[in-house]
């Protein structure tokens, strides 16, 4: 092995077994700072002071000086290419075995292949300090989770692969790298800084000033925070950002709604969240659909964008989720009702109540259940169903015990009949609280109980007196009306409630449609509504291309369906009737769709799926679902409606763009057209009758117009190439004032008339440019200043440099520019409204001015000129550093 | 004129271009023999055995660049491309495969005369630049290795007047920058151009030349230099 030396050196440095290693991240506030150059050399400097220094991923991204200074240590990897990317593969044993004191690990937040599984390079953290190896690592402060949920927000561009905030509250050492943003914003002009394939196209907007001072101050106040922590000992992460919601969660079937109110907070608020559940010695009792409960939760909060911490509570839970709040500096705590006995809430024993006790800067939110979320009754596990419905039987005949035992201690002070009077009591009590047939059932058994113990003769169930088998008689009719009114009472209440919900669902509904403005927030809408309403998975099909059906959002987020679920969606849309699960002709499908119908006819499916396996729909489920079915329909139908009339919009623009180009193609290309035909077959036709001086006036004539015509043809191609991207400057050191000097030579004669002034700054330095484009623009710009500056006037063209840019003017004494149309004469086809008709622009050519000067990051603008007489035009470009001569300057010959 | 009778093949697949070409090149006393495809001018360059070849870039059959090479393979005849503005690339291709120079489209009849005039000149007068060049104000002793100015001595450093010399001694023809670079510095700097720049700077200002108005050094944009005084 050709690193032999390098390997040695790796190996001599044994790490003390017992020592765990420590983390320093290179905290890069963005791109392009050079994180990985200062990573490296500060390794190389400790490897000079003698520890074995080893790198497992560094991505130099072919730069020659970061390529030399990896190259001086040995790299314990070895790339291996993963679609577009080479991925560092290590092996992770071979890694801890060779003992390097320290290990480089370059962006934190990518992917490596480790022990031939993809992973993210965070994961490599643990173990590796574990095994006593330190580790010095980059990360940009974006890749940060919660700073790129800020980010996000603010810039319009997430990156993908981000990092924990934990990351740095387990960093022992953390090194800022910063730079100020005009170097950044200069460096990605001129190409140094790499990007991110995935960044690219918003990378402009991306490495604006603001973002960059931004993203720089959140860098800078994790790096202090981080540091106050370490001063006060405190090992929490830091507050990258304002605001924190913590999510509390357990096993309980409420978690569903918990999230969704979380979530909900959390992007209203944008603020980041974790997800949090507290495990104790409980968790090893829970049943499994418990914990597939508690998985779950976990991974759809993960996709929602939470952060997700198990705590290991050994004492008591909200104690320990108060403290990891405080420790994130979360402001807020979502958690849910306990379900706990009323006794001990009453005593505030349960989490909830806890930790509204002792919160005392952080808000805390509790979520209630709904009844049937919290504990729905077909969804007990079997022993405690069993319980409950014994208990019902149970209730009715102790409520006889109670009466029987009443009678009978009461029976020496009353009249015999009326002690049937107490059985009535405990008929109607058990007909109110728990139902129908348990009140039967309770009226046959009090009618024994007081035949048996209370009719002559007593202690038999025979019947002497003719007047107790009519009392007992009427008791059991009493009995069985008192206990069917009661009953109905009670499903009426019901009923109430559940239509009040209903109702309240429907309203939310159409709150939230209203409230959305994109098809996809509407989808949502309608697919979480009808899954909280009819508590089923819900999902929404509509025709795609080609008039397939498309699933376009569902709820769990779902994108795919069996194939006999796809047959009956099928059937469904192609009949325009339900088709699926409970529907005459389904096949093993769990699925029913339903047709959204409106006005216009069939706009797509809903499908609905009921995961406990009941056989068909209750007719009021039946109404419910078609009732939301209309409203989705509609409300779908409305967003669509606006997005087509958005479209339309923006189709009628793209048209009178359109019709403009082509008339000004049209009148462009004709008017020197007809000169140059008409001085032609002049020439042609007349020859030698035209005297001669006129003849060469023809001939210029032609000469002239068809070079107005290469121009015109050239800003056409340019346009086009620009509207496509691809006009990319093919830059070189260049001289300005050559280019400055070639365009006023290109343009002589159209300047003819005119006189021209060139002055350029003693002080310009060489530019990094492309020669042509820019001399295009200057081209333009003279053009432009011919156009319009009186006979025999100047045209100045100044260069100068002002700061970090070289200012190009062209001046002239012209009618000047309203300051109204200042901005909009670089729009395309945009002509100032003149008297004369001699308006000879194309309304191209300061379109494409500022595409070629943007195109080299720099910016044109249109003022008046001096004394307010006539236009400067004026661009900008930046100045790159002119890299050194290597050689000596050989001044003497 | 020495040159008259010289021949000339025009390879253009547009027949108008080539009626203009040959109507001007005749009027001033060359002979024209024409191809409408790279094959043709292949064929025709070594039947004719033409003095100069102009050459447009963008023909129907073969890559103008194909044509150069396959005429270079036994021939050492000068070649003038035509080109459009854009391809500033394929012009510095096409001179690095062997071209002289370049006229881009669309061009005036004057500067394709001018540099079908410095084509032939360099061919058929090989290698003899006077020892003593003399362009305006400036005199310039290749052997000696001095410059004077209206007789002032003009003190160059030893790369300036490199340069000097090479852009001398092609008078009228484009040096390339990787040509010059290449020349003056060696192979190692092929891409510093603004080695070039900073050098033809101090060049022109020793010289009391401008870049705004050149009255020898002309810079063309993107492909390289040009020597233009006017010798006598």
């Amino acid at each position: 092995m050709a690193e032999d030396s390098k390997l040695d050196r790796v190996e001599d440095s044994v790490p003390s077994k017992h020592r765990r290693g420590r983390l320093k991240v290179f905290l890069g506030s963005a791109p392009g700072v050079g994180k990985t150059h200062a990573m490296l050399q500060s390794a190389l400097r400790r490897r000079q002071d003698g520890g074995g220094v080893a790198i497992l991923c560094v991505e130099t991204h072919g730069r020659p000086e970061t390529e030399r200074m990896a190259a001086q240590l040995e790299t314990l990897s070895h790339p291996e290419t993963r679609g577009e990317r080479a991925v560092p593969r290590i092996d992770l044993a071979n890694v801890i075995a060779r003992r390097p004191r320290l290990v480089l690990i370059d962006d934190l937040g990518h992917g490596a292949i480790v022990d031939g599984k993809p992973v993210r390079r965070t994961s490599l953290v643990e173990p590796l300090l574990e095994a006593g190896i330190d580790i010095d690592t980059t990360l940009d402060v974006q890749n940060l989770e919660s700073v790129n949920d800020t980010m996000a927000r603010q810039s319009g561009v997430r990156v993908r692969d981000t990092v924990p905030d934990d990351v740095v509250g387990m960093a022992d050492e953390i090194e800022l790298v910063d730079q100020p943003p005009e170097v950044l914003i200069r460096r990605l002009r001129d190409g140094m800084i790499h990007v991110d394939d995935t960044l690219n196209r918003s990378m402009r907007r991306f490495f604006s000033r603001r973002n960059l001072t931004a993203l720089r101050e959140m860098a800078m106040r994790v790096a202090a925070d981080r540091l106050d922590a370490l001063v006060s000992g405190d090992n929490g992460a830091p507050a990258a950002a304002h605001d924190h919601l913590v999510v509390c969660i357990n096993d309980s079937p409420l978690w569903r709604r918990i999230l969704r109110t979380a979530r909900r907070l959390a992007e209203t608020q944008h603020i980041p969240w974790t997800i949090v559940y507290a495990q104790t010695a409980r968790y090893e009792q829970l049943d499994e659909a418990a914990r597939d409960r508690l998985v779950h939760a976990m991974r759809l909060g993960e996709r929602w964008g939470a952060e997700i911490v198990t705590l290991n509570a050994q004492g008591d839970i909200a104690d320990e989720i108060l403290s990891f709040a405080e420790r994130r500096r979360a402001t807020r705590i979502l958690v849910g009702r306990s379900r706990s006995r009323h006794l001990s809430r009453f005593f505030g024993h349960t989490v909830d109540s806890k930790l509204l006790r002792k919160a005392n800067n952080i808000e805390v939110t509790v979520v209630i259940p709904e009844e049937a979320e919290l504990a729905p009754r077909w969804k007990l596990p079997a022993p405690e169903k069993l319980r409950r419905f014994f208990g019902v039987w149970l209730a009715a005949t102790a409520a006889v015990a109670g009466a029987l035992g009443l009678s009978l201690a009461l029976a020496s002070f009353m009249p015999l009949h009326n002690v049937s009077l107490i059985f009535l009591a405990g008929v109607v009590l058990i007909a109110i609280r728990v139902g129908l047939w348990p009140s039967i059932y309770t009226s046959i058994l009090s009618f024994l109980v007081y035949n048996f113990f209370f009719t002559e003769p007593n202690y038999s169930l025979s019947v002497t007196h003719e007047e107790d088998i009519i009392t007992i008689s009427f008791f059991l009719v009493m009995a069985t009306l008192t206990g069917n009114l009661a009953a109905r009472v009670r499903y009426q209440m019901e009923e109430i409630r559940q239509s009040a919900k209903r109702i309240e669902n429907l309203y939310d509904f159409s709150r939230r449609v209203a409230a959305s403005v994109s098809l996809d927030d509407t989808l949502w809408a309608v697919v979480t509504h009808v899954a909280g309403a009819l508590r089923c998975r819900a999902l929404v099909l509509l025709p795609g291309a080609g008039e397939r059906l498309d699933i376009v959002s569902g709820f769990p987020p779902e994108d795919h369906l069996d194939p006999e679920d796809w047959a009956a969606a099928e059937r469904a849309w192609t009949e325009q009737r339900a088709a699926g699960w409970a529907e005459p002709d389904n096949e093993a499908g769990g699925w029913l769709f339903i047709p959204m119908r409106t006005a216009s006819g069939v706009i797509g499916l809903l499908g609905v799926l009921f995961e406990d396996q009941r056989t068909q729909l209750s007719p009021e489920h039946r109404r419910l679902l078609d009732a939301v079915v209309d409203q989705a329909a509609v409300a779908i139908e409305r967003t669509k409606l606006t997005v087509d009339f958005e479209e339309a919009r923006i189709l009628s623009e793209t048209e009178q763009l359109r019709s403009a180009l082509l008339s000004s193609v049209s009148h462009d290309l004709r008017t020197p057209l007809v000169s140059i035909l008409g001085s032609a077959t002049s020439l042609a036709n007349l020859g030698e009758a035209i005297p001669p001086e006129d003849r060469t006036e023809l001939a210029q004539t032609i000469l002239d117009e068809s070079e107005r015509l290469n121009r015109f043809v050239q800003n056409l191609l340019d346009m086009t190439r620009l509207g496509y991207g691809a006009l990319e400057p093919k830059r070189d050191w260049v001289d300005l004032r050559d280019v400055l000097g070639g365009a006023v030579r290109d343009m002589q004669r159209s300047l003819e008339d005119l006189k021209v002034e060139l002055q350029a700054g003693a002080d310009l330095p060489l530019m990094y440019v492309d020669p042509v484009l820019i001399g295009q623009v200057v081209v333009n710009l003279l053009d432009n200043a011919a156009k319009h500056a009186p006979l025999h006037s100047t045209v100045s063209v100044r260069a100068l440099r002002r700061g970090e840019d070289v200012a190009v003017s062209i001046i002239d004494n012209g009618p000047g520019i309203p300051p109204g149309d200042r901005q909009a004469i670089f729009d395309m086809f945009y002509r100032v409204a003149v008297r004369d008709s001699d308006a000879r622009g194309t309304g191209l050519g300061l379109a494409i001015c500022k595409g070629l000067v943007e195109a080299h990051g720099g910016t044109i603008e249109a003022h008046s000129g001096p004394d307010g007489i006539g236009t400067e035009m004026t661009f900008t470009l930046p100045i790159r550093e002119v890299p050194p001569i290597i050689e000596p300057m050989d001044m003497d010959s | 004129m020495p040159d008259t009778a010289a021949k000339i093949l025009v390879v253009d697949d547009e027949p108008q271009i080539r009626k203009f070409l040959r109507i001007s090149l005749n009027a001033h006393g060359y002979a024209v023999v024409e191809a409408a495809r790279g094959e043709d001018g292949i064929t025709q360059c070594a039947t004719e055995q033409p003095d100069l070849v102009v050459l447009d870039l963008g023909l129907p059959d073969l890559d103008g660049q194909e044509v150069i090479g396959r005429i270079r393979e036994w021939s050492q005849v000068p070649i003038l491309v035509l080109s459009v503005r854009t391809d500033e690339e394929e012009k510095v291709r096409a001179l690095n495969n062997g071209a002289y120079d370049y006229v881009t489209k669309p061009f005036g009849i004057a500067e394709l005369i001018a540099r079908v005039r410095v084509g032939l000149r360099a061919h058929t007068v090989e290698e003899e630049v006077p020892s003593i060049v003399k362009a305006g104000p400036l005199v310039i002793d290749l052997p000696a290795r001095t410059v004077t100015r209206d007789g002032v001595p003009v003190k160059l450093s030893k790369k300036e007047f490199e340069i000097l010399r090479l852009l001398v001694t092609n008078a009228g023809r484009v040096l390339t920058h990787q040509y010059l670079l290449q020349e003056v510095w060696g192979p190692a700097q092929l891409e510093e151009t603004h080695y070039l720049r900073i050098y033809v700077g101090h060049l022109r200002q020793k010289l009391d030349d401008s870049p705004d108005n050149p009255r020898y050094i002309v810079t063309e944009p993107g492909v390289g230099y040009r020597f233009v005084g006017s010798f006598g």
